[in-house]
């Protein structure tokens, strides 16, 4: 299992394999840079896997209280030209956002 | 100018809100070249602004903020005027709605003047991540801020605007107006509506101002503050009177310090913390020792969490929808060069670090297990606020570095958040308080330069209980009283 006693250096692929995750396209001197980096950084979390969690339940989010709830109601938005203002390649007449192909 | 000054003046008739705005317009003009502080200044809304607000001076006498000059930081969304979370990604972005807390400001009578620099999506200690370059410390030139909030701390130290909004993730707020020797407040999570803040660690992440003084952050709290339809986050609680918990009056109230905590802390900022500490007893406060066993993993645990949370948040900058777009032949290929290009190398790393802590077979070791010690830590501050109603500890273990000097080692600049992640993982309220300046370290051997710079800020962090920032403003205020570190000004060339 995952109770590691020495964080796993990171090998190029792993960074790649990272990237290809979050849709990062590297270069091979990023991959390497990054690979090093997040070596030592998670070498430096690794003092983390130290302490003793059994039992306590992790945190998300500190919100005691939620605002109230509210009617589910019709309310104005932001229109359809406004949305597509800030868009790289806009079909303004169709009101669509343009991307490049996307099936070969 | 403080808030009171200018709202009485131009109430009185003896200045107009559009002198006051040309005032603030000039100084940003004279001095923004040298440090860099705005992304963007908007003279000719800001004065249109400010001449409304003087040909309806009726209707707006009452207003908390009325031609109140302000700076916003960049990454905080206002209708019509770009804004940029210093990246290349939004560098043409000009959103087509305002955050929550400008729309307030606007409504309270409040003149922003511009968009201030800030490492690039609130990524950063250092202000040194922004892709529009680094802000200046006004203090010292070739110094960092301190970051995120960087060009609003630069901006409100240097007198370019009275006050500021800020962002703060993991120390945003409070550590550059450390560096920068001005007052900062984190409030509560949830005390400040997120709408239209352009997230980082949605969990962590609340806006907060930036003053000269204790009073004048109050106020400014005091028009953001409350619940938001737009935010599910934001909290129903009732928003005090903030200004009028500035009493002066600390006796019986307790500080706690955690001396365990403080080792590696620089001798001249320890000095400085343990003297205006002195000055809170000698007001009437009492100071207790308190024990945060689980602090010192704060920042490791901030990272781990802070940066799931960014990957995820950062997923929307796809160039499909806004922001810059790569030119590629295929769908794939955009996403991936558009974010390749787009981002800068922090903001990269952040991703990666998040994607790899959140990938299967490692959320339960790093992620998850980063949260059971958020919980931890949680239980510290619990305790201790059984005894004390504050925590006192430096904002920054270290004075204002030098821009280039820990840049390089991602590392040795996290290590500068140790003091502040801390009340972002709680969610607990934190101001930073001018508490001195650096004489500078004596130089090792006659002739050699001092080790440390002479007349570098140094600040004082209270933390408080959820929802109570009356007690850090009225201590923050009552310090105030007694000393005058928050109303100096920097002497900057103005070439």
């Amino acid at each position: 299992m995952l109770a590691f006693d020495m964080p796993p250096a990171l090998t190029r692929d792993d960074a790649a394999r990272i990237a290809a995750l979050a849709q990062l396209e590297l270069t091979d001197e990023e991959l390497d840079l990054l690979a090093r980096q997040l070596g030592d950084i998670l070498a430096y979390a690794d003092q983390v896997q130290q302490i003793d969690t059994t039992g306590v339940a992790p945190t998300a989010s500190v919100v005691t209280r939620h605002a109230a709830d509210r009617p589910d109601e019709l309310q104005p938005c932001l229109d359809r030209d406004a949305a597509l203002a800030n868009a790289p390649d806009p079909a303004l007449d169709a009101g669509l956002f343009k991307v490049p192909r996307v099936i070969g | 100018m403080t808030i009171r000054e200018i709202r009485d003046a131009i109430r009185s008739g003896r200045q107009s809100a559009a002198a006051i705005c040309r005032d603030a317009l000039a100084r940003i003009d004279a001095l923004n070249p040298r440090l860099n502080a705005f992304n963007t200044v908007a003279g000719d809304r800001a004065l249109a602004r400010a001449e409304a607000i003087d040909r309806g001076r009726d209707r707006w006498r009452d207003a908390p903020l009325a031609g109140v000059p302000i700076a916003i930081k960049d990454n905080i969304c206002t209708r019509g005027l770009r804004t940029t979370a210093s990246s290349r990604m939004l560098e043409h972005f000009v959103p087509p709605f305002d955050a929550t807390v400008v729309a307030r400001l606007e409504a309270a009578g409040a003149v922003i003047v511009g968009k201030t620099n800030c490492d690039e999506f609130a990524m950063g200690s250092s202000n040194e991540t922004s892709a529009f370059g680094p802000v200046r410390n006004p203090w010292a030139l070739d110094r960092s801020p301190g970051g995120t909030s960087g060009g609003s701390a630069a901006a409100v130290a240097a007198g370019l605007a009275p006050v500021a909004l800020g962002s703060d993730t993991g120390g945003s707020v409070r550590q550059p107006s450390s560096l920068c020797g001005v007052v900062g407040l984190k409030p509560t999570y949830g005390r400040v509506s997120r709408y239209g803040l352009i997230a980082h660690g949605s969990s962590l992440d609340q806006i907060g101002p930036i003053a000269r003084s204790a009073q004048d952050a109050a106020i400014v709290l005091g028009v953001v503050a409350g619940a938001d339809a737009a935010d599910s986050t934001s909290a129903p609680e009732p928003i005090p009177d903030y200004a009028a918990a500035l009493t002066g009056d600390i006796r019986g109230a307790r500080i706690g310090v955690p001396r365990a905590l403080l080792e590696g802390v620089d001798a001249e900022v320890a000095q400085a913390n343990a003297a205006a500490l002195e000055v809170l007893q000698a007001r009437g406060a009492a100071l207790v020792d308190v024990d945060l066993p689980h602090a010192r993993y704060a920042t490791p645990v901030y990272y781990l969490v802070s940066t799931a949370e960014a990957s995820s948040n950062l997923a929307r900058y796809d160039g499909v929808r806004y922001g810059f777009r790569a030119n590629a032949t295929d769908l794939r290929a955009m996403y991936g060069q558009t974010r390749g290009l787009g981002f800068g190398a922090e903001v990269k790393r952040r991703i990666m670090l998040g994607t790899y802590v959140l990938s299967a077979g490692y959320y339960d070791a790093y992620y998850l297990k980063a949260q059971q010690v958020r919980t931890l830590i949680l239980r510290d501050y619990d305790r201790a606020f059984e005894r004390v109603d504050v925590v006192a500890m430096p904002t920054s273990p270290v004075p204002a570095f030098r821009l280039g000097e820990r840049i390089a080692d991602p590392l040795q600049m996290y290590l500068v958040d140790v003091f502040t992640v801390s009340a972002n993982l709680t969610g607990l309220p934190a101001i930073n308080v001018p508490c001195g300046f650096t004489r500078g370290a004596a130089a090792p051997k006659p002739g050699e330069p001092a080790t440390t710079a002479a007349g570098l800020p140094i600040g004082l962090q209270l933390t408080g209980r959820r929802f109570d920032e009356p007690m850090l403003l009225r201590m923050a205020d009552a310090y105030e009283r007694d000393t005058e570190w928050s109303r100096q000004l920097p002497p900057i060339p103005s070439r």
